[in-house]
């Protein structure tokens, strides 16, 4: 954490780096000879070359291996006291199990717990750091601690009289770690009411799509199947679109995906000319320069189609295979020779084909007069 | 002529079902929640079972199951206004033989009906391209080869089903008979009912709305 001492070290070892932290930091109260050991092993570590393999897995702390070096940290406490550098048995025995109870607490809980902790802004020492007072409240509640602890330690043992002082140094201290940590525990309590509070939010939402599915959808039906006029219809199966596109997107919207810009074609498709337009996607990738130009060809295609053909349905059709991405728009209208390409065509047609070639790709025309027409796109997907 | 069960829970389109159908079918009877289709069904026998997805007391899964146990040869269509693919998927692995959309055109479902009383499936465009997504990607975790991949030739009559082409046209574009063509995607249909492809149920899941 600080100059990644422990992290090296317990990498080197294979053991959490959390407890060889600890370690050192048992010992650093054993009269500052952790700190000493601390710097030592920055001095005479060396910079690990980057690994191309990517980061190592995070091993986990075997309950052994916590064992043995909670020994050898309580074999180091016993000689350095013998030597004489100590702060004496009251002060350096609780803080020793307190922190050895937090190694333990952290060791025991599960993944899940972890990964709630981390998201929460890192872990109680950096949100103590963090916030705009955040140094000032660490002076005044490590004074308090440390002032409550003397006041604590000095009297105990003494007569029933200090038992009030001792009290005292009790309530300063819990004052002061509440200063130290409050903030933490408030962000804590307050991130999880906010996920309780989205879980409410989904369930209401599943429950209203559940009720729209059944009674807006299909109103929107029946009118498509009625004998309405066109406008009506068209209109019908625009909200219908929109309705099952708000019901059926993912909690999040994944922004700049194939498919999304794909299926977006129908809309303005109908919209323009009130020609329905089947979307039918398969697979799906990030929307890159690629895929761009192959929507923008489907979109000119069918609005070409819509426009032209006759046809009472336009159907664009787009796969992702590993190492092409394909489109095909297809009318059943009054199709055309292509020979014989009426200008007015030509000229999409062409702008459609400079569009796809510019990415390495080809398009096809397949039409005949009375069969309808169908624009076959290829693209090579881009890499990376 | 062809004998047919309405299920639908909504009465409006019941009855234009009703008008729709009724000069080309005989229509047996209909119900309005699972129990009742059953019932309906063991009691009638009909040909062909219009279903809608989305019903009270368990949906239309809930009716094929419990029909399939006792009358293996009554057959199923599945209508919704739903196009969630996991309704799909999940009432063609129930049982039916195709899935059409409520804003079918009467024409076009009444030849689905036949076609689904002849014993072929009945895949829509976008049926077609749920199977080739669902049957998309590697293969880890698949069981079966024979079952849980498609064959080229499957695959390419599903791809011209999916851009909008009849079976009359795929199988003139694929120099194949009708007949062909409607082998393949029955096979393709057994493979969905049949497949424990990993990816069918984590694909369904994905997708998975309420």
């Amino acid at each position: 954490m600080l100059l990644g001492v422990a992290g090296g070290l317990g990498e080197r070892l294979g053991v959490d780096p959390v407890l060889i932290r600890v370690a050192f930091a048992v010992l650093a109260i054993a009269g500052g000879s952790g700190v000493v050991l601390y710097l030592l092993a920055w001095a005479v570590s060396v910079e690990p070359e980057d690994d191309p393999a990517g980061p190592r897995p995070v091993r986990r702390p075997a309950a052994r291996q916590a064992f043995a070096l909670g020994l050898v940290v309580l074999g180091t406490l016993l000689l350095l006291r013998e030597v004489g550098l100590w702060f004496g048995d009251q002060i350096v025995w609780p803080i020793a199990l307190a922190a050895a109870g937090s190694a333990v607490i952290w060791a025991r809980s599960d993944d899940r717990d972890r990964a709630r902790w981390a998201r929460i802004p890192g872990n109680p020492i950096e949100a103590m750091f963090t916030g705009r007072v955040g140094l000032i409240r660490i002076v005044v509640g490590g004074l308090l601690v440390a002032s409550g602890l003397g006041l604590g330690f000095a009297n105990t043992g003494a007569d029933l009289a200090a038992a009030g002082n001792a009290l005292l140094g009790v309530a300063i201290t819990v004052i002061g770690l509440g200063l130290i940590f409050g903030p933490w525990a408030t962000r804590l309590v307050h991130q999880l009411a906010e996920e309780r509070r989205g879980r409410i939010r989904s369930e209401a939402r599943a429950e209203m799509a559940a009720h729209l599915h059944d009674s807006v959808l299909h109103t929107l039906a029946l009118i498509q199947r009625a004998d309405a006029s066109p406008e009506v219809v068209g209109l019908a199966r625009r909200q219908e679109r929109e309705l099952r596109a708000w019901l059926y997107r993912a909690p999040v919207p994944p922004e700049g995906r194939l498919r999304l810009a794909v299926e977006a074609i129908a809309g303005r498709v109908e919209q323009r000319h009130n020609v329905p337009v089947d979307i039918v996607v398969v697979g799906d990738a990030p929307l890159d320069d690629a895929g761009r130009a192959l929507v923008d060809a489907c979109q000119e295609a069918a609005f070409n189609a819509a426009r032209h053909s006759g046809s009472p349905l336009v159907s664009v059709y787009v796969e992702v295979e590993p190492d092409e991405l394909t489109g095909f728009v297809r009318d059943e209208g009054k199709g055309f020779d292509p020979d014989q390409v009426p200008t007015d065509r030509r000229g999409i047609a062409d702008s459609i084909r400079g569009r796809i070639r510019r990415h390495g790709g080809s398009v096809s025309i397949v039409s005949s007069p009375g069969e309808g027409t169908e624009v076959q796109l290829r693209l090579p997907r881009s890499q990376g | 002529m062809i004998r047919v069960f309405l299920v639908d829970d909504h009465h409006f389109f019941l009855s234009g079902l009703r008008a729709e159908l009724g000069s080309e079918f005989e229509i047996v009877g209909e119900a309005g929640e699972v129990d009742a289709a059953v019932d309906g069904i063991r009691r009638t026998r009909p040909d062909v079972v219009l279903l809608d997805v989305h019903l009270p007391g368990g949906g239309g899964k809930a009716v094929l199951e419990a029909v399939r146990q006792t009358d293996q040869d009554i057959r199923f269509l599945a209508l919704s206004v739903s196009d969630a693919a996991e309704d799909v998927i999940g009432v063609i692995r129930a049982g039916a033989r195709g899935y059409v959309t409520k804003t079918i055109s009467p024409p076009d479902l009444a030849a689905a009906i036949r076609r689904v009383q002849a014993d072929d499936a009945v895949f829509s465009p976008r049926l077609a391209g749920f199977v080739l997504d669902a049957f998309h990607g590697d293969l880890t975790g698949v069981v079966d080869p024979e079952l849980d991949q498609l064959t080229a030739r499957e695959r390419e009559v599903l791809r011209h089903i999916a851009r909008g082409f009849t079976y009359k046209e795929v199988a003139r574009r694929l120099h194949l008979s009708v007949k062909t063509v409607e082998t393949h995607v029955s096979s393709v249909l057994r493979k969905l009912q049949l497949s424990s492809r990993h990816e069918l149920t984590r694909w369904a899941s994905d997708r998975r709305l309420v």
